[in-house]
């Protein structure tokens, strides 16, 4: 492929920094400087909006309801249906996140905080609306900021200590589990620390506590004070000194920075480019937004070989279909259905190292689902699809039976006005070069042409085009 | 020209195609059997999801602390079905314990893991994967197998099948999928709708991610037609309970008798999570369990298929010792694991009970780890190279 027109990039650029463009906005970046949509893109997102699904002060945890049981305040049945209640707060969040992604108003803070979903990868136990609430917020929040901020914010979000264990971690009863991930996982990666260093370190954090109401404590009286020894070096460290150990490791940042361009550049680690960034990355004091900004802007991220490489996730997939055509489900929990068919169920990653993400998002069933999908969404066709149940009672409802048809708005008018001038021999193409990676080729025009016939109106020509082209492999890909 | 050349040839010159890739139409280019070194043997494997109660499965009825620990969802000893003078099945395992009779069924007890995990997803991925509980592999045993299976070959899919909608993590593997089929007939119309058909004869390779999803695209649409026609010509004349484990055996015995080339089966059912009123809900599923087995089982025999399938059933964990006080259990650790019919000699518990005075947190430890129960079944049973396949050596079992 030759060097990509502008709107190539500027189509890639929606696509890798959010979730896509709409027709019209990419009409309109098309037109200014690459440098200049970049600077745009992170400046929308400068504001941050919670997700509020439950206030602080009505949220009951699993723990306090089996209290209440306990002392006859609630019998078994109401305990069963506050956890439910307790589920469906946590699958609302999901979808309230999924609306902000899909709207594109801050899509590259969006963006940036699910790819920070994934790699401070946390699940809620015991259905804990509110821990999921703050660990969801504080990631979104500090997506575009300084690295260190996010890493000490969510390694003190409740959901994080009680996910990995944090709270059984006691002078005289060492839990690993925390110190392990977060130096695996959130920072160094494996390979670059001793068992001796976990072990001294999991001993630093003890006390890293939190209360039912989802404050963060620490507990002097199980916090262990004596000296520890982690790195080479000897003190009485607390967890914060660990983190703070943490970061002052250049390996840390080569670390994110190798996992920031696989998101968001290409699989295929390039080690010179990364170790270029990361470089950058430690020395802006690990800058997120200055560190995206650059590789944004680069000649290099433009690159043919970078072009549709990356497979979207489930959530990609959907908050990109729903942004392109404005579109919303009138039964919100739909879009549960799709995430849990397809694999990725926001607050659900299935285990503490994220989604695996890339080709493992595809085998015959997802990539049969994900080619139909448009047909659900646009053209109300039959669901017969079962997803899977997970084995736990308390998320039976995420579960939805197929049989049914999805009910959608879409908003075709802005969509149909960003192709007023072109013509109808060149529509196929146009469309095209607005929603997928690649031009297409004789071929998949010719076949995505045969949707059409020529009895239907221009609206209905577009809606046709619209949704075969998004039943084709490429449109997984961005 | 033979038939394998010819189908090549006409596959390559089909009117309308664009450009055939070499995998399409896979089945019909290479001769099919066994796969190599394989032993022509055939494993179905049957997850029960949520953590199934073992010791209300398996029941230590002669055991004064199991009965004190679990005063209202004990099974009382008169009700149990006797293996031996120690345990014996729950009454609602009555087909079971007819194959344990026959000689069908080992039962293996205390099967776990070092450091075991008690949430679902999390153990459940380690039952799938394989793994160790501190480790976090993308691929399934099964799709390793695959893997391993079929290298170096053109791709097939069907080789292991999850009967359900969609694909278990246990049959991913690094270089290919299982499939999932539940129902051959809806799979096939599917591929036979709108742009798939012809999208799965389209072919590009300029992309790598294009390519993968094409080729993904082209064995699908491939492996689905293969099912669909091998599959069309069988019924079974054995009558299966209408419930879904049943549906779903019927489909694998079809499957089977129809010759589809398939070597590993797996279909998981759920329901198993009883932390609230356990003895309805388990007795209900124990009951479809065991009945949906027994016809399985019957239909293989008389099938003459008996000795070449053998029927795995585990759950993610079992549940603890003591009951909590909804009449119900909560998240353990060891449980039990069942092998039925594959040629396996006599009736047997392999192991000893559960040691319910050396419990580990008040949950049974285990002595037998699950990966030995997988090293046997790859390397006795299925002959592979079950190192390759579960990256270390296990122990077997010497049972197959």
């Amino acid at each position: 492929m030759d060097k990509l027109t502008r709107l190539q990039q500027t189509r890639y650029l929606f696509a890798r920094a959010g979730f896509g463009a709409t027709p019209a906005e990419l009409n309109d970046a098309a037109r200014k400087p690459l440098r200049k949509v970049v600077r745009q893109l992170i400046s929308d997102s400068e504001s941050f909006a919670a997700l509020k699904v439950v206030e602080p002060d009505e949220n009951t945890t699993k723990r306090a309801l089996r209290g209440l049981v306990r002392n006859g305040q609630l019998d078994r049945d109401m305990l069963k249906e506050r956890i439910r209640m307790n589920a469906e707060k946590v699958r609302d969040l999901n979808l309230q996140w999924l609306d902000q992604m899909a709207s594109g108003k801050s899509a590259f803070r969006e963006k940036m905080a699910l790819f920070w979903h994934g790699h401070f990868a946390c699940r809620t136990m015991g259905q804990n609306p509110l821990f999921m609430q703050q660990y969801a917020n504080t990631i979104r929040q500090n997506a575009l900021g300084r690295f260190g901020d996010l890493l000490m914010a969510v390694s003190k979000e409740p959901a994080m200590l009680q996910f990995l264990n944090n709270q059984q971690n006691r002078k005289n009863a060492p839990n690993e589990n925390f110190a392990r991930e977060v130096m695996e996982l959130f920072t160094l990666g494996r390979g670059n620390y001793s068992e001796h260093d976990i072990k001294e370190a999991a001993r630093a954090f003890t006390g890293w506590q939190f209360t039912p109401e989802g404050q963060f404590v620490f507990r002097e009286r199980v916090h262990d004070e004596g000296e520890k020894t982690i790195f080479n070096k000897t003190d009485a460290f607390k967890g914060e000194d660990v983190i703070a150990m943490l970061l002052e490791n250049k390996q840390t940042a080569r670390f994110v920075t190798g996992k920031i361009y696989r998101f968001f550049v290409n699989e295929t680690d390039d080690k010179k480019r990364v170790e270029q960034l990361a470089e950058q990355f430690y020395k802006s004091g690990y800058d997120i937004a200055g560190l995206m900004e650059s590789m944004f802007t680069a000649d290099w991220f433009y690159e043919a070989k970078n072009i549709g490489t990356h497979i979207k996730s489930p959530v990609e997939l959907l908050a990109g279909m729903r942004h392109a055509l404005g579109l919303t489900f009138e039964q919100p929990q739909t879009q549960i259905f799709v995430q849990r068919t397809l694999g990725q169920i926001l607050f659900y990653p299935p285990n503490v190292a994220g989604w695996a993400g890339g080709r493992n998002w595809i085998d015959s069933s997802s990539l049969l689902f994900r080619m139909q999908l448009p047909s659900y969404v646009l053209k109300a066709a039959e669901v017969t699809v079962r997803s899977k149940e997970d084995g736990d009672v308390n998320t039976q409802l995420l579960a939805r039976k197929g049989g049914q048809r999805f009910q959608v708005k879409a908003n075709w008018e802005d969509f149909e006005t960003a192709f007023s001038k072109t013509t109808d021999a060149d529509l196929a193409d146009a469309i095209a070069a607005a929603l997928l990676p690649f031009p297409l080729n004789t071929e998949q025009r010719t076949l995505i042409e045969t949707q059409l016939n020529g009895a239907q109106t221009r609206p209905e020509r577009i809606h046709a085009l619209t949704a075969a082209l998004m039943s084709l492999p490429e449109y997984q890909l961005c | 020209m033979n038939r394998r050349d010819f189908l090549q040839q006409s596959a390559l010159t089909t009117a309308g195609t664009l450009l055939i890739p070499h995998f399409l139409k896979a089945y019909e280019t290479q001769a099919m059997g066994q796969l190599p070194g394989s032993t022509g043997k055939i494993l179905v494997i049957v997850q029960l999801s949520g953590g199934n109660d073992g010791l209300n499965t398996v029941i230590p009825f002669r055991n004064d602390i199991y009965y004190r620990e679990r005063p209202t969802i004990a099974i009382r000893p008169e009700k149990v079905l006797p293996l031996n003078d120690e345990i014996g099945l729950h009454p609602a395992m009555g087909s079971l314990k007819a194959l344990y009779d026959e000689g069908l069924v080992t039962v293996i007890n205390n099967v776990g893991y070092p450091n075991p995990d008690r949430s679902h997803f999390r153990s459940m991925d380690i039952w799938q994967t394989a793994s160790d509980s501190d480790q976090y592999l993308r691929t399934g045993w099964v799709g390793r197998y695959l893997d391993a299976a079929c290298a170096g070959k053109s791709q097939q899919p069907f080789r292991t099948i999850e009967v359900d909608d969609t694909l278990s993590l246990a049959l991913k593997g690094n270089n290919l999928n299982g499939m999932a089929v539940l129902d051959p007939k809806k799979l096939y119309n599917q591929t036979r709708s709108g742009l798939v058909t012809k999208l799965g004869k389209e072919h590009h390779d300029e992309h790598e991610s294009v390519s993968y999803l094409y080729k993904t695209l082209a064995e699908t649409v491939s492996s689905a037609e293969y099912v669909y026609d091998k599959a069309k010509i069988q019924t079974s004349s054995t009558t299966y309970p209408n419930h879904e484990l049943g549906n779903r055996l019927k489909t694998v015995s079809q499957f089977i008798q129809s010759g589809v080339e398939t070597s590993v089966y797996y279909i998981s059912i759920s329901g198993f999570d009883t932390h609230i009123n356990q003895p309805g809900q388990q007795e209900r599923l124990l009951g479809q369990y065991a009945e949906a087995v027994g016809a399985f089982m019957t239909d293989l025999k008389a099938a003459g298929r008996q000795n070449d399938v053998l029927l795995m059933t585990f759950s993610e964990f079992g549940r603890r010792v003591k009951q909590n006080a909804s009449n119900g259990t909560d998240h353990g650790t060891a449980n039990n694991v069942f092998l039925i019919g594959g040629g396996m000699s006599s009736r047997r518990v392999l192991n000893e009970a559960p040691n319910l005075t050396a419990l580990t947190d008040g949950d049974l430890t285990y002595s037998v780890d699950f990966r030995q129960i997988y090293a046997t079944l790859l390397h006795d049973y299925l002959g592979t190279d079950d190192v390759a396949i579960l990256g270390r050596k296990f122990e077997s079992l010497k049972i197959v």
